[in-house]
């Protein structure tokens, strides 16, 4: 055993009401964090007769039933690119929150003998949900690459702005995940709440659609395009579009509300998070 | 570190729990299924919303000390550990500890049914606390130590219950905390595995390690601990060296025959008719010998004439686990201003040597499911069981992971030998 320096002692007391996130202890949990990851992967798709290919043909069936039936019938634009590369680009980010989303916020209750039996940082759990889908946004990102191919569409130097993007899309995933998680806790209504969110939101956010025609009509009215941004899965669609395919629709306005809300419910959720986690333990 | 610098420090630390809404007993069913899960806290009259489990509980321990930790269930010792692992916040109060904690309040934290047993011990050695590095390090003698090798690539999902324990408290075992807790790891699993689990807690007692230690065994304690702290609603008790605090413990547990059985009664109950005396009938009170009936004396007041009243009854042993209940098929009648004085009469029990505790009930109605409790009294009168000293060796010698039942009415008997 090695003899450690008579370092500070450990303190409990009750909560002194100092507020913060609480990144020196995640981080000396880090390990902990990338074993959860590495369990949830592994453990999703046992005794699943498809497998890991679940992740992709999520987003890619739905691609096809979005071209069916928006493309085609309903005419909807697409930047000028063919609409399954302009659905799927889409989708990819959207998939990853969906599902972040979801499994984040179910998280904490689904950990309840963790949480009760052993002391942790909190928030690696909901975290961990957070960073398993991207290994399903890994698994699916190379049909985009057959995609590109077949419509023969070549990425240009955007492509390299692109881990900004998927920086962003974690972000606001984990934002979203951590708030949810942390009130499921206490209101189990949560779980009935989520699955209609996250319905709602996909049509809130132009993943069906592009931003453009929300931004025309909101210019028609006269208010300012940017107000689009405040979904910050908008600024991660578009981002996902601009930088994988070049679609135009991207402005700087747009993406700099998406960034600020996305920081914004993150903060808020971390903050939130550590001021109810201490009594998850009797809650849960 | 030096064998006498602090460990743990503990001032006034307190926890209330907020109750939800107050618990009404309806069925003796109900109050036994929460009995079972609390069985001595019924018994203390709490209509407030809220429950103090610890209140201004100090205490320090030094580098180097094995502590028990005991009490009846609801004391506050598995709120205590839960604190000092941060598991919980106190709602007031102060605890340092100096140096690396590692908490064990249960055999297989983390472990994942899909996953082999190579992967749980990655797993839940890092939800335990542990490096990678360190888990590397030792897995091969975690390995050896589970006596799992064949098996390490197989999901534990088919695992025996006995290999699954084995592994899982083998990672736990290589944790290297500065500072050890553990809650009741030794309630489960067989014989063999507790031995194992006791033996590999004195080696970690005799590194030096500090470790608290949360048990209803009391051999455990005397024999692992030199120091122990009794926990009596939420406050320590007594705090001493562990032969004495355990001896006094285990009188205390059989005393106070005369104590108010208010104070056991559960919540809501003795309104319309009431047990106002119970206690064991041979002359001292308390000692039953093995093999012999084990009679109550009881006496009942009721407001009113009731009729068809009859009595219920529970054996708890001193973990709080109910070994057995009855329900008397005679009744009897209530009248105002009388007391009826009772005997009841239990024979053909052969409960093993140890502790108990009986939880009472009077009710009126159908046999088991339409009777209505009118009465609940849990943990008045305890008794002890003594061993008969010659006659039948194993009881003498009767082990408590042999469970609470001497199962005396069997029989062997060889019914042929043929040549193989």
């Amino acid at each position: 055993m090695t003899v450690s320096a008579p370092a500070a002692p450990l303190v409990i007391e009750a909560g002194t009401g100092r507020l913060s996130v609480g990144f020196r202890d995640l981080w000396s949990y880090r390990e902990l964090l990338y074993f959860l990851v590495w369990r949830d992967v592994k453990v999703r798709y046992k005794q699943t007769v498809l497998g890991a290919a679940w992740a992709i043909l999520q987003p890619l069936l739905t691609a096809l039933v979005f071209t069916l039936f928006f493309g085609r019938l309903a005419g909807i634009p697409s930047e000028g690119l063919p609409y399954p590369l302009f659905a799927y680009a889409g989708l990819l980010a959207w998939t990853f929150f969906a599902q972040g989303l979801t499994q984040s916020a179910a998280s904490l209750v689904g950990s309840a003998n963790l949480i009760t039996k052993v002391y942790f940082p909190r928030l690696v759990i909901p975290l961990s949900s957070v960073f398993a889908g991207l290994v399903d946004l890994a698994v699916a990102f190379p049909v985009l690459g057959v995609f590109l191919l077949f419509y023969r569409h070549r990425p240009g130097p955007e492509l390299l702005c692109f881990p900004a993007f998927l920086l962003l899309a974690l972000l606001t995933v984990a934002g979203v995940g951590v708030w949810l998680a942390a009130l499921n806790v206490e209101y189990r209504d949560v779980r009935y709440v989520v699955p209609f969110l996250v319905q709602l939101w996909l049509f809130l956010t132009p993943v069906i659609y592009p931003a453009s025609a929300v931004v025309r009509q909101l210019e028609r009215l006269g208010l300012p395009g940017w107000l689009v941004g405040i979904n910050p899965m908008a600024g991660v669609v578009e981002g996902f579009r601009w930088s994988l395919l070049g679609a135009p629709s991207l402005t700087p306005g747009l993406l700099a509300v998406s960034v600020v809300t996305a920081a914004a419910v993150a903060v808020t959720g971390a903050l939130y998070f550590r001021r109810v986690e201490r009594s998850f333990a009797d809650v849960v | 570190m030096s064998s006498d610098s602090l460990a743990i420090r503990a001032e006034r630390l307190s926890k209330r729990y907020l109750l939800g809404e107050r618990r009404r007993y309806r069925t003796l069913r109900e109050a036994l299924v929460s009995a079972a899960r609390a069985p001595f806290r019924p018994g203390r009259t709490e209509p407030r919303e809220t429950i103090w489990a610890l209140r201004d509980v100090a205490f320090e321990i030094r580098h180097g000390e094995v502590v028990g930790v005991i009490g009846r269930n609801g004391a506050g010792k598995s709120t205590l550990l839960k604190i000092l692992s941060r598991i919980t916040e106190p709602t007031s109060g102060r605890a340092e500890l100096y140096g690396r904690v590692g908490s064990l309040l249960e055999v297989g934290t983390g472990f994942h049914s899909e996953l082999t047993g190579r992967e749980n011990i990655y797993l839940s050695g890092a939800i335990l606390g542990m490096h990678r590095a360190e888990i590397e390090r030792k897995f091969d003698e975690i390995v050896a130590f589970a006596e799992v090798e064949r098996f390490i690539d197989t999901p534990v999902k088919h695992y025996s219950s006995g290999m699954y324990l084995r592994l899982a408290f083998a990672v736990a075992a290589h944790l290297e905390p500065e500072i050890l807790l553990v809650d009741e790891v030794l309630a489960v699993g067989d014989a063999e595995f507790q031995k194992r689990c006791l033996g590999k807690m004195s080696s970690v007692a005799s590194e030096g390690r500090t470790v608290l230690f949360v048990s209803h065994n009391m051999g455990a304690v005397t024999s692992l601990c030199r120091r122990a702290i009794h926990l009596r609603e939420g406050c320590v008790y007594e705090d001493g060296s562990s032969g004495r605090v355990v001896a006094n413990y285990l009188a205390e547990l059989l005393d106070g025959g005369d104590e108010d059985l208010a104070r056991y009664r559960a919540d809501g109950m003795g309104k319309e008719a009431r047990i106002v005396a119970a206690r064991l009938l041979p002359p001292d009170g308390r000692n039953v010998l093995f093999g012999d009936p084990l009679v109550v004396e009881l006496a009942v007041e009721a407001e009113q004439a009731l009729d068809g009243l009859s009595v219920g009854s529970s054996i708890f042993d001193v973990a709080g686990n109910c070994v057995g209940t009855l329900f008397t098929r005679e009744t009897f009648s209530s009248a105002p201003g009388f007391r009826v004085r009772l005997n009841l009469r239990v024979a053909g029990l052969s409960l093993a040597p140890g502790l108990y505790q009986l939880g009472l009930s009077i009710g009126r109605g159908g046999q088991h499911s339409g009777r209505q409790d009118l009465d609940i009294v849990i943990g008045r009168p305890a008794f002890q069981v003594l061993p008969i000293a010659s006659s039948d060796e194993t009881v003498a010698d009767w082990q408590r992971t042999w469970g609470s039942i001497v199962i005396r009415d069997c029989s062997l008997s060889v019914e042929g030998r043929e040549r193989r």
